[in-house]
């Protein structure tokens, strides 16, 4: 680059910058570049093995037996059929009865809605009060709770059995109720507490001084404000109940198996020939419910674990 | 746009024509820029006036839509940051929080595989002129706010380059501090002499710290020029009122004729423009008339200017910021503490024109 | 406005109603039912419990129990297993996440759908697709390589492999979130600082960024962990403790020895161990969080 001394100078300078114009501008990217198709290959490629037992599974349900036994798992089906859709649904034996999933599907659904109502109920209040109350010894509580959240339900589960059977309670749907409402509450209290502790204190003392008290301070104020963390609360709460098995199988009678139970019986210990489009239907249909509800609460899902998942 | 063009040398760094878009969204619009080597130049401005992304740009940190950069007479429009030759410190410090100071320093130094020698003869120098030595072995965590910041600063030293860019180094730091350190960056730009790009939304750091000022405001640059010029002569409206605490009173009238030469009808009083540093318009002009606080005198006998009336006393220690309303216009005028003005008092004032600048309603622009 | 001044022990009576639910399960469920658990286990209850202490007799009879030795073994290894291969999937899939790529939350849906399944669904599908007459193993053969054996499911050697296949397609997709929120939360600046530096990439997450995220990765660790711990589900579904007791896990023997063979105590002292290992893992955790056990 010349130095302009003159005018003339300075002109012949800019022209010499004007002729040396590239590089100007954007770096140069190709679309395709080596970093891309790294980056995008590896994530299509896991998406893949993510997606493949999703696919399998439909596509498995929508044959008939005959291509199944002759045909390849992964190739779709020549004729689609909803027959074992209807079969799992309605006709499947789990050994004791051949009335399908239909009887488990109602059975989780009278178990999860009243255990996602009462465990929420009482986890809100009790976070609303650890957060904005305190009381001697509540900590030490709140301590004892987050400890069960983590110890293996096996510790417990005998005890349960003994405290359920005494008040008659054992085998039946409510009984499963109570379970699900015990062990929901660590992590919906935590949940709710933290999320109460990030409300300004000002609020709060704002309404005692207009002279709210606890509970109205509860339904006019904290709740209204916390109505996204009810959304993941009822999210975390309803796909972990829809999803438990252990539970099911200890405290439920065959009458008032949940469909995850159910969902065993009927692959797991039929004896003779294997459906395996029926099979695969009933696996859908359990898993149906958990996996509307992710799709569509998306972000709020994501928002659910790593909240259930963080510490205080 | 004024520009102290030194032709004579090549400038160290040179921003051509730069253009920066996001889709329809223009963040900086063909901006040209040269820095002498040495030069301590500040990119002044609101937020969101384009600032921190024009020097993330001369960093090389985002890439640009338009235009060029050139660094030390070479065109580093499409360089990696590490190889424009740049040393950066960032408004959070952006230490490694796992590594000590030394850590820190040596890290990069390391990796671009330097002898071990040579790094060690860097640490030395760059920890004696900012007296980090007896930090060497601490951690990030385990200093205060000035210490982490000449760490950071540190870490740029270390490079041995020739351009050293600051964000915003000193807005996480409380006030007493940042007067502190704004001391030591101008020691330190007197001691290394390198070329140095500051940005800060602080007036007062630019007024003290640089050589020229930038002021930008929507990916503009308003006016380039070195710190006196741009107190004493706004380019325009925004720049006026941007810069100088308190700040400038605007007066909004009309150019008249009166006694023998051209005022400023200010909604009845008439301020003379004699005097006046810049081009004169003729009459009938829709005008703003600036005036700093400093430059304004208050007069106890009500016939020596323009009628006043006292309104709010503001003492600030040695000083005392008056008040006053003015043909329906508020005017602040600077004073000393021993004054014996009054609320409500009728007074006059007189204005320094010599020190005034005078605005064109509608493009804003000083005449 | 005058307010009525609540009296001390009429606001907090208040909360301590509302709490009672918590307090009574803290109590009475988690403490008081584990304590039972572990006090139990000192008898030789076998279809009711009955209290009378034999020492540790029950305890004795575990460890020299090949089929609980065989489920604590497999269980390590899965673990170990399933906890490496899911922190460098979850965090590699997080990194590149986290590049700033279009279609972020369409692959993050499909990496985190599997966590909305139960493990009965996923171990079902699984043991179906890794099924050696109609699954992979077949499809295979079929495309020519007539000895290609893939049966896990069958194989003692090799079933826990199998597990762990589906184990990690139902549980990376949590850790991948953890990550990317960990990810998320490092400051930008410091990639400029080492981008400014010339530091290559691998380099600043090797040396940079994972040691500044040692919380989140501990947070993740005691979360996959406890999972593991409790793996029972996955195992009844996939392979009923198959073949033979080589995917027998301690979830599973704890069910086996209380509610089916009538042997309670045997039950309680496998859970009480099952305890033990817990506790290892989340006392120095919850000290070094909370700094103190009772403080939250």
């Amino acid at each position: 680059m010349s130095d302009p001394s003159t005018i003339a100078g300075a002109v012949l300078a800019d022209t010499a910058i004007e002729a040396d114009a590239q590089p100007r501008g954007a770096r140069p990217r190709r679309a395709l570049s080596r970093r891309n198709v790294m980056l995008y290959g590896t994530l299509i490629v896991v998406a893949l093995y993510y997606l493949l037992p999703l696919y399998v599974m439909v596509v498995t349900s929508l044959k008939g037996m005959p291509e199944i036994r002759l045909g390849n798992i992964f190739a779709p089906p020549l004729e689609i059929t909803f027959q074992p859709w209807v079969k799992a649904w309605a006709e499947a034996c789990t050994g004791l009865n051949c009335d399908g999933l239909s009887r488990g599907f109602w059975n989780s659904v009278r178990i999860t809605v009243p255990s996602v109502i009462l465990s929420i109920a009482i986890a809100s209040v009790n976070g609303y009060a650890l957060a904005n109350w305190r009381f001697k010894g509540a900590n030490t509580f709140f301590a004892i709770l987050i400890f069960g959240a983590f110890i293996p339900y096996q510790v417990m589960l005998y005890p349960i059995v003994i405290i359920l059977s005494t008040i008659g309670l054992y085998g039946s749907l409510t009984g499963l109720v109570i379970v699900h409402s015990i062990f929901g509450m660590p992590i919906l209290t935590l949940l709710f507490r933290n999320y109460f502790t990030s409300v300004p204190e000002e609020l709060f003392k704002a309404a005692r001084v207009d002279g709210a008290g606890f509970w109205g301070i509860y339904f006019k104020i904290m709740l209204p404000m916390a109505l996204p963390i009810f959304v993941v609360a009822i999210i975390l709460q309803v796909t972990g109940i829809w999803n438990d098995f252990l539970f099911g199988v200890v405290y439920a009678r065959p009458d008032t198996y949940p469909m995850t139970v159910q969902l065993n019986n009927i692959v797991n210990s039929v004896q003779g020939v294997k459906e395996y489009n029926v099979n695969m239907a009933a696996t859908i249909i359990t898993g149906l419910v958990p996996l509307v509800i992710y799709f569509i609460s998306g972000k709020l899902f994501v928002r659910g674990i790593a909240a259930g998942a963080v510490k205080g | 746009m004024n520009q102290m063009a030194t032709t004579t040398t090549t400038p160290s760094v040179s921003v051509k024509d730069l253009d920066l878009a996001y889709g329809n969204l223009k963040i900086l619009d063909n901006l040209t820029l040269d820095i002498a080597p040495g030069e301590f130049i500040v990119l002044l401005g609101p937020s969101g006036c384009g600032k921190s992304t024009l020097l993330n740009c001369i960093a090389g940190l985002l890439d640009i839509t338009d235009g060029q950069i050139w660094i030390k007479g070479k065109n580093v429009t499409w360089e990696e940051p590490k190889d424009r030759g740049i040393g950066m410190v960032f408004q959070s410090y952006a230490l490694y929080p796992q590594m000590t100071v030394r850590g820190n320093l040596t890290f990069g130094l390391k990796n671009a595989g330097l002898p071990k020698a040579e790094i060690d003869k860097r640490i030395k120098r760059a920890s004696e002129i900012l007296q980090i030595e007896p930090l060497l072995e601490r951690k990030p965590a385990a200093l205060s706010g000035g210490q982490r910041q000449r760490v950071a600063i540190g870490r740029a030293l270390v490079r041995d380059v020739d351009v050293f860019l600051f964000d915003e180094p000193l807005s996480n730091l409380d006030a007493k501090l940042r007067s502190e350190l704004r001391v030591e960056i101008k020691r330190l730009h007197q001691q290394l002499e390198n070329t140095m790009i500051y940005v800060t939304h602080d007036q007062i750091e630019a007024l003290t710290l640089a050589d020229r000022i930038a002021v930008m405001r929507g990916g503009i640059i308003q006016q380039l020029s070195d710190p006196k010029t741009i107190y004493n002569r706004p380019a325009n409206l925004f720049v006026a009122g941007f810069i100088g605490s308190p700040a400038m009173t605007m007066l909004p009238g009309r150019t008249v004729d009166a006694g023998g030469g051209v005022g400023v009808d200010i909604g009845g009083p008439v301020v003379p423009l004699a005097g006046y540093d810049g081009a004169v318009p003729g009459a009938g002009r829709e005008v703003i008339l600036g005036i700093r606080p400093e430059h304004v005198t208050v007069h106890p006998d009500q016939g020596a200017g323009i009628p006043a009336v006292i309104d709010i006393d503001e003492p600030m220690g040695s000083d005392s910021l008056l008040w006053l309303t003015v043909a329906g216009h508020q005017l602040s005028v600077r004073t000393t503490a021993d004054h014996a003005f009054t609320h409500g008092q009728p007074v006059s004032v007189s204005f320094d024109i010599t020190k005034a600048s005078l605005f064109d309603r509608e493009t804003e622009q000083r005449l | 406005m005058a307010t009525q001044r609540p009296t001390r022990l009429f606001h907090n009576l208040s909360a301590k109603i509302a709490s009672i639910p918590m307090i009574l399960t803290a109590v009475v469920v988690f403490l008081g039912g584990t304590i039972w658990t572990v006090l139990y286990s000192f008898t030789s209850s076998k279809l009711l419990p009955r209290l009378d202490f034999v020492g540790l007799d029950q305890y004795r009879r575990l460890w020299s129990n090949s089929r609980w030795l065989v489920s604590i073994e497999n269980l390590a290894i899965y673990g170990v297993l399933a906890l490496i291969f899911s922190f460098v999937i979850g965090f590699v899939l997080a990194a590149l996440l986290d590049q700033k790529i279009r279609f972020e939350d369409a692959f993050r849906t499909i990496f985190l759908y599997p966590f909305a399944l139960s493990f009965i669904v996923t171990g079902l599908v699984w043991q179906w697709i890794l099924n050696p007459d109609f699954g992979i193993q077949h499809v295979v053969r079929g495309l020519g390589w007539e000895s290609f054996t893939f049966d896990p499911l069958y194989n003692a050697d090799l079933v826990l492999y199998g597990l762990v296949i589906a184990g990690l397609w139902q549980g990376t997709g949590l850790v991948m979130c953890l990550m990317l929120a960990g990810l998320r939360g490092i400051d930008e600046d410091i990639w400029k600082a080492t981008r400014v530096e010339g530091i290559p990439m691998w380099k600043t997450y090797l040396l940079v960024i994972i040691p500044m995220m040692r919380p989140v990765f501990i947070t993740t660790l005691v979360i996959v962990m406890s999972g593991i711990v409790k793996l029972y589900d996955l195992v009844v579904a996939m392979t009923g403790g198959g073949p033979g007791t080589a995917s027998e896990v301690p979830a599973k023997y704890v069910y086996q020895y209380m509610f089916g063979a009538q042997n309670l105590a045997q039950g309680f002292a496998a859970s009480t161990m099952m305890l033990v290992t817990v506790a290892i893992i989340i006392i120095p955790w919850a000290y070094l969080e909370f700094g103190g056990k009772g403080r939250v």
